[in-house]
């Protein structure tokens, strides 16, 4: 049970940081680190003790493999959130370019 | 953007097309070993990328490069639509994504039907979208006006 | 085997809370490094080689597009002084941290413990390789049972792609 604890812990830290912090940088890394906890924790439900990689040989028994369902959800969703990291990092350079700064609280009070 | 040196120039003309041909193989090998179109064609993505950030003048031609990468990553989607399609139409059992090709035996090569197919699709997918992606974020972000 | 994946969390706690106090962007992202290597490392304990692959290339392929977007911003980051807000800040990060511990006991109850699960839904897909034909079966389940899944994948990373060249292509293709 330690491992799921951790898991939650690593997700409370990432929300923390997307919550604190000022810096625009700062705050995507936030919002990376709690889908990278995410993923392991569904990782870490489908682990089976002693079980090998999901990869089909005549002489292990069925039932020996880890869960390959939530791995094959998980791959997808990898690649996905690079694509959604590199949409925010495109707003932050369009950000940088108009205000000069990363710091929310500086965009903030420049709108008017 | 500048260039790096000679040595790094040189030594990235003998890497470069060694991942690209290591992402090739863990395509086309994608469905007996570990790995598969997203992670063959992550590694395709990423011997470009080498090769764009040692020969830094490059990047003036490649504004023009975007629309064939774009025209490629299109392309690739709609033929996983149209190899979906080929199942509703052709196979006995009227389903989306129905494997009507032969199956053959487990570990060989030439097996499993349309999922080579299906992998080597999305790994010219993926592999168009993370360049784009890159080519974007470290070129066009010169031209968002200050 | 625990005790490993132990510790490389431990690790990749430490490497996240440096990460959001480091006093420059560039120590930042380096220290985010951490947390994503040992992801790769914590899916090899787990026994999953696709994404291991996946995650290492990834990862390098985020640190170059973040070192290459924070390379020429010149900005030190301000001291973070105490004020009304942040205590505000704080307090919403005590309800979430109170919400999100109540929910996980909740789910825990219902939660096999670690190493100890049990395949009730996948146990068809691990029988399936002579449906599939595919010696892997995480490639079978991605492209065979659950084609839809990977059609809808790609179209939100072709949506994604698009996104990112619409906000950063100001000028036109013609050069107007």
């Amino acid at each position: 049970m330690i491992p799921f604890i951790l898991c939650l812990i690593l997700f409370l830290i990432g929300l923390y940081g997307i919550i604190t912090q000022k810096n625009l940088i700062k705050i995507i890394i936030g919002l990376a680190i709690m889908e990278y906890s995410v993923n392991l924790f569904l990782i870490m439900i489908g682990y089976i003790e002693g079980g090998t990689a999901p990869i089909f040989a005549e002489k292990f028994h069925l039932n020996n493999y880890v869960d390959p369902l939530p791995q094959a959800m998980i791959l997808t969703a990898i690649v996905i959130g690079l694509a959604t990291t590199a949409l925010l990092l495109a707003m932050a350079i369009r950000l940088y370019r108009k205000y000069g700064t990363f710091d929310i609280r500086k965009i903030n009070s420049l709108k008017g | 953007m500048k260039g790096m040196t000679i040595i790094v120039r040189k030594v990235t003309q003998f890497i470069a097309p060694i991942i690209f041909l290591f992402g090739l193989y863990i395509v086309f090998y994608g469905h007996l070993t570990p790995g598969g179109g997203f992670a063959g064609g992550v590694i395709m993505a990423s011997a470009f990328i080498l090769q764009i950030l040692a020969n830094g003048e490059i990047l003036d031609k490649l504004r023009q490069e975007e629309s064939g990468l774009e025209f490629l990553e299109s392309g690739a989607i709609l033929g996983f639509l149209i190899i979906a399609g080929l199942g509703l139409i052709i196979s006995s059992s009227f389903v989306f994504f129905s494997n009507f090709i032969n199956k053959g035996i487990v570990g060989k090569l030439l097996s499993a039907g349309m999922i080579p197919l299906e992998n080597i699709i999305v790994g010219t997918e993926v592999c168009a979208a993370i360049t784009t992606i890159f080519i974007a974020l470290v070129v066009f972000k010169d031209e968002v006006a200050l | 085997m625990e005790i490993y994946l132990i510790i490389m969390l431990i690790l990749m706690i430490c490497g996240s809370l440096f990460s959001l106090h480091a006093k420059d962007l560039l120590s930042a992202v380096i220290s985010y490094g951490i947390v994503g290597f040992g992801l790769v490392i914590s899916f090899l304990l787990l026994q999953a080689p696709d994404l291991a692959i996946v995650q290492v290339v990834i990862e390098i392929v985020t640190l170059v597009i973040m070192i290459a977007v924070i390379k020429d911003t010149t900005e030190v980051q301000d001291k973070q002084t105490a004020s009304f807000s942040q205590f505000i800040y704080l307090l919403v990060l005590l309800l979430f941290t109170i919400a999100f511990y109540l929910a996980f006991d909740k789910i825990s109850g219902s939660l096999s413990p670690f190493g100890q699960h049990t395949t009730r839904m996948a146990t068809a897909y691990t029988q399936g390789v002579h449906e599939t034909g595919s010696a892997n079966l995480v490639t079978g389940i991605v492209f065979g049972f659950r084609g839809y899944d990977t059609l809808g994948e790609a179209t939100v990373l072709f949506t994604a792609v698009i996104g990112v060249l619409t906000i950063l292509r100001l000028k036109g293709k013609k050069g107007e």
